[in-house]
């Protein structure tokens, strides 16, 4: 594969100019991840207004991948219902997960395989090329583990 | 005499694909490749020897026995121990550094003690200082580096002290490549009471290690970077701090007498190995010690430093990389970092360049605190690779350079 399918322009640009960057003021949970394979690093601020995400943001530093991610991410989950942001996260984690083929070989996803966009996903389509980079995936899954994370304490503690 | 790398590299079935594909390997500091006779005196082993040693008495088990004691006596001629006594197989060096840190500080060390490492450490040479001092009251110090990567020698001196127990430091730094004096510190270890553990995990494969000569009381080392297997590594030690100390793992073959609520060790080294042992594994590292020795120790160090001096000036010489480590006292591992281009991104491009370079914090994430980075990128030589590959290296740089301006 192109390193160009990669490291997408789009995902160049989330790089170079972060949406949502900082700290959600009154946020009410936050949750700080860390990869100890590469050291990325992230902190996710969330105010949620009864069954709603209404104010996200990420703090971080790490690889192209992982803070693309992070930024598309909070741009796609910003004003999301509970529920919406779960069928989101779903969604992204299948175009990344690898499947096993009729031979029980590890391969990419169906998504991935076939370059099939999921229409619900916008822009993060531009991450499906990380499939083919299995120790990558854990980059781009950073910000979303943290938001899963976030979306489960909310449930303990409404 | 100078090493023939492409003899070597015939030697080495992995490069026959790999070479065809056009693969420069530059990662032998996480594992090495494995020569054909290590594989074979393993393969030979499992076919035709293979049988529990130290248990039974029929030909098989007794040639399986002897096998694994004849592997026993040659990793302590590799060494140069004074005797076989003190040669304990173990999983890996985390494994040996663990049995001396439980086994012996564990047992002796004492609230005011100190224990003194380096903050250059691998991650397997700190955390089992800090769990020893958690349970023992002892103290953990640390002797930081400067920004050309060399420890604070003053400062060692200073740290080091009638309280000093034990320090433990590695011989040549996994994520800087630094080579630290060894023999001095040493030197001024014993002199203020204190023993002296040696992480040899790096070093080990590419110098003569000399146990007598360097006076260390424990050293540590793994089979796997110096082209033996995997699951095999080995922790030497003083023969009396051997005796002294308990074992880490209990129950099959370390016993002497047992009864309903007491027991008491074997001799060493059996003492210390609990359970069935990697035979097969001490067998591939005696194999892998004689392919080493044929070579010639002295003539491996000349070739890899020779390549790790060549892939400082290279890289040096590339605007907007920043080597890190000294320039000299630097072995054949080289950190680095592309501008503010993150090492993971990095070595993905050099991937699709067919250079393999590890990328990450290298299990130190306390050298990349004092370096300010969240990583680095590291390429790492030995026998088998030449001037070719530092130049292959050199040049995907160039190639990388011009394709991440975009992100700059």
């Amino acid at each position: 594969m192109a390193l160009d399918e990669l490291y997408q322009e789009i995902l160049l640009d989330h790089y170079k100019h972060p949406r949502n960057k900082g700290r959600v003021e009154n946020a009410d949970l936050s949750v700080e991840l860390k990869n100890p394979f590469c050291g990325d690093e992230i902190l996710l601020t969330v105010r949620f207004e009864q069954d709603k995400i209404s104010d996200m943001a990420f703090e971080g530093q790490g690889c192209v991948i992982s803070q693309a991610s992070a930024s598309l991410m909070t741009e796609k989950i910003k004003g999301l219902g509970i529920d919406d942001a779960k069928q989101v996260i779903e969604r992204f984690q299948r175009m990344l997960k690898r499947e096993e083929d009729e031979h029980s070989d590890a391969v990419c996803s169906a998504a991935c395989r076939h370059h099939a966009s999921d229409e619900e996903l916008d822009e993060l389509n531009a991450l499906q090329g990380v499939c083919e980079y299995p120790s990558r995936v854990k980059c781009a899954m950073l910000a979303w583990r943290s938001l899963m994370q976030a979306l489960e304490q909310r449930k303990q503690t409404p | 005499m100078a090493l023939e790398v492409d003899k070597i590299r015939r030697d080495f079935p992995l490069f026959q694909q790999a070479d065809k594909e056009g693969w420069v390997y530059l990662d032998s500091a996480a594992t090495s490749q494995k020569p054909r006779s290590v594989l074979a005196a393993m393969n030979q082993f499992y076919e035709q020897e293979n049988a529990n040693a130290h248990r039974s008495s029929y030909a098989l088990a007794e040639r399986a026995t002897l096998r694994y004691e004849a592997a026993r006596e040659r990793v302590r001629r590799f060494i140069n121990a004074a005797a076989t006594e003190e040669i304990i197989f173990t999983r890996n060096t985390t494994e040996s550094i663990n049995l001396a840190a439980f086994g012996w500080a564990g047992k002796f060390l004492r609230p005011g003690d100190e224990i003194l490492i380096s903050e250059m450490e691998h991650h397997s040479n700190l955390v089992p200082w800090q769990r020893v001092c958690q349970s023992t009251g002892a103290q953990l110090k640390f002797v930081e580096f400067d920004e050309q990567g060399r420890l604070v020698m003053k400062q060692f001196h200073q740290l080091l002290g009638p309280r000093t127990r034990l320090v433990a430091v590695a011989h040549m730094s996994n994520s800087l490549g630094t080579i630290h004096p060894m023999e001095a510190m040493i030197a001024a270890a014993h002199r203020a009471g204190s023993l002296v553990l040696i992480d040899a995990a790096q070093s080990a494969p590419h110098a003569r290690l000399d146990v007598q000569a360097l006076d260390a009381d424990f050293i540590a080392f793994s089979a796997h970077k110096m082209l033996g297997p995997l699951g095999i590594g080995v922790l030497y030690g003083r023969r009396s701090l051997l005796e002294e100390m308990d074992p880490l793992l209990f129950g099959g073959n370390m016993i002497g007498r047992v009864e309903h609520l007491k027991t008491t060790w074997n001799d060493l080294p059996w003492k210390l190995e609990a359970g069935t042992q990697n035979l097969a594994g001490a067998v591939g590292l005696a194999a892998a010690l004689d392919y080493l020795d044929e070579l010639g120790m002295e003539a491996i160090e000349a070739h890899d430093r020779m390549l790790g001096q060549m892939a400082i000036q290279q890289l040096c010489a590339i605007p907007g990389i920043r080597v890190y480590g000294p320039p000299d006292a630097h072995g054949p591992v080289v950190s680095f970092n592309l501008e503010n281009i993150h090492p993971h991104d990095l070595a993905t491009f050099l991937d699709q360049e067919r250079v393999a370079v590890r990328s990450g914090h290298h299990c130190c994430q306390l050298v990349m605190k004092r370096l300010r980075v969240a990583a680095t990128a590291r390429a790492s030589f030995y026998l088998y690779n030449d001037e070719e590959d530092v130049r292959r290296l050199a040049a995907a740089l160039y190639q990388a350079k011009d394709y991440f301006k975009k992100w700059l």
